[in-house]
């Protein structure tokens, strides 16, 4: 932990931005894509929390990370303003991401919006050890869709948006059609909980097992003050459990959305 | 970090307790201590205050349970934790590898009875130097901070749990009352041991694009900075009136909101929102205290105790 260097900052659209820093641990001694990174925003005499943004590549090589945020609120707007050379205090990578299994030889990769980004490096990994990637990504508009050529490269892309300016017209989900569904082993979703209950009522029609990254509302990101729970099933027991130090990501049939 | 000068004694005699230095993390924000075992050794606090402890297993309040407002934040976790005999069983022994660490439990309920049991099933544990007794929780329906807003109620509650405890026993004090010495007046006749204060104020925060308050729970306590002034506030008063020690609580974020804290009249302080921000807070802190303790010739921290009171 601590304070690490900015290698680049640049937007990729109007408010989606991606940062690249060296990393505060060593990558070589291990992480896992949806991981998340929590940024202080400001050492001034104001008070604010972190800002979890989620890993979106790795270079282990040069120990450096990538991540792509949305700047929404007052926090992540700050944040824009790092450029090179800036010195920046960052925890992490944190969390429990995806994981992988030995066997599965095609999976599903389910992204909305700014919910994209975590799969880029999970892509990137199955790729490389030959697993065949197909990703479904929904985004509002086509001036939103982001990370669409580092999904390509490592395998199909499909693509829908809410008004019909790029691919589909219509949610992510209305891509995930039997046809469509045939063959994937396993799938990784990241995205608004709107979607990632539909994906989880969709591919439980699949019969086709997975796992959803959660976001909820984080405070410490170390699992001290309690606030990011989500409901977990998980032997026989519905518990609230931390999505910043047991997730973000869980099996998806142990994620219990509200009706 | 640099070197706490040795020059300093840091030392504060609290109730039975010694502690190294006046310095713990609040209850509720170092959950039971396992994850900051991952950045520092916790031999290094004066004390924990471990999260608030009630009889049964509780899952808490639904989400968002946090909202960031200007110089602090809202929570209502709404006392999410594995109920006491776990925390006994399975929390408290993990704390037996630092022998010299106090360790508070702060107990919470929603009737007199569940209080009692608790405290009860804390008696048979070796691992409790101390009880911080939760009359000022915010975020529960019943019970809490109704015991806490009630000079009468909160007397016969600490009258009762007195009788019951075998250690120590420190009250924790909400600021949601008209008359906060009455309240530590109160306390103090029935039997308390000690004062802890403040719990967090009560506040909300609407999301005006969804024209609703933004908690799940709609009200949460409001801590960190903003809250500070109040805090000392309520800590130099109550410190005039009383005669037991008094930990403060509030907004601490350095080594001198600590030393502000103890010339008000504080004998050690709790630090809370702090750790969320930065894990490493409390070493420090508990740094920054002897470096000023050291440039400006105090030998002794509790030479601090009440300085501005006059």
């Amino acid at each position: 932990m601590g304070y690490v260097s900015v290698i680049a900052q640049e937007a990729l659209t109007a408010d989606v931005y991606s940062l690249t820093f060296e990393s505060p641990t060593d990558l070589s001694q291990g992480f896992e894509p949806g991981q998340f990174l929590h940024f202080r925003v400001t050492d001034s005499f104001d008070f604010t929390l972190r800002r979890p943004l989620s890993l979106c590549a790795a270079d282990v090589q040069n120990n450096q990370i990538t991540v792509v945020y949305r700047a929404q609120g007052e926090g992540t707007k700050r944040l824009t303003r790092l450029k090179a050379g800036d010195r920046v205090d960052v925890l992490g990578p944190l969390g429990h991401g995806f994981l992988t299994h030995q066997g599965d030889k095609k999976v599903l990769l389910i992204g909305g919006g700014i919910g994209v980004p975590p799969l880029v490096e999970l892509a990137r990994q199955f790729h490389e050890s030959q697993v065949r990637v197909v990703s479904a990504l929904g985004f509002a508009t086509q001036a939103q869709a982001i990370l669409l050529d580092e999904l390509s490269d490592c395998g199909s892309l499909f693509v829908a948006t809410q008004d019909g300016s790029l691919g589909q017209h219509g949610f992510v989900t209305q891509l995930l059609t039997e046809d469509f569904c045939a063959g994937i082993d396993r799938y990784y979703a990241c995205g608004p909980t709107s979607m990632l209950k539909a994906v989880q009522q969709v591919m439980r029609d699949r019969n086709i097992a997975g796992y959803l990254s959660l976001e909820e509302r984080m405070g410490c990101g170390i699992g001290i003050c309690v606030g990011c729970v989500h409901p977990i099933a998980r032997d026989g027991k519905v518990v609230n459990r931390k999505t910043c130090k047991e997730g973000p990501v869980f099996l998806a049939e142990e994620v219990i959305f509200d009706e | 970090m640099n070197k706490s000068p040795n020059s300093v004694d840091m030392q504060v005699k609290f109730l039975s307790l010694t502690l190294k230095n006046p310095v713990m993390p609040a209850s509720g924000c170092f959950s039971f201590g396992q994850e900051m075992e991952n950045f520092y050794d916790l031999d290094l606090l004066g004390a924990v205050v471990v999260k608030a402890t009630t009889l049964e297993e509780r899952s808490g309040n639904k989400t968002p349970r946090l909202a960031e407002t200007p110089a602090g934040m809202l929570n209502s976790i709404g006392l999410q934790n594995p109920g006491v005999i776990q925390v006994i069983q399975e929390e408290l022994p993990r704390f037996r590898k630092y022998p010299n660490l106090p360790v508070i439990v702060n107990v919470a309920g929603t009737a007199v009875e569940d209080y009692v049991e608790v405290v009860e099933n804390l008696n048979k544990s070796p691992d409790v130097s101390a009880i911080e007794l939760n009359i000022s929780c915010p975020n529960v329906k019943c019970g809490g901070i109704q015991f806490g807003t009630d000079p009468t109620m909160a007397a016969g509650m600490v009258h009762t749990i007195k009788s019951v405890t075998k250690v120590p026993l420190i009250v924790k004090l909400s600021p949601n009352v008209t008359d906060i010495v009455e309240m530590a007046l109160a306390v103090e006749e029935a039997g308390a041991d000690a004062i802890s204060l403040i719990n967090t104020l009560i506040g909300m925060h609407i999301d005006i694009e969804k024209r609703r308050p933004l908690l799940a729970n709609g009200i949460g306590g409001l801590s960190g900075p903003a809250i500070k002034p109040v805090a000392v506030r309520m800590v130099y008063e109550v410190s005039s009136q009383v005669q037991i020690p008094v930990l403060g609580i509030g907004g601490i974020r350095t080594g001198q909101d600590v030393i502000e804290f103890m010339m008000a009249g504080a004998s050690a302080v709790q630090v809370g929102t702090a750790n969320f921000i930065d894990p490493m807070a409390c070493p420090r802190i508990i740094d920054e205290l002897a470096q000023w303790c050291d440039q400006h010739g105090v030998k002794k921290v509790t030479d601090l105790i009440g300085a501005a009171r006059g």
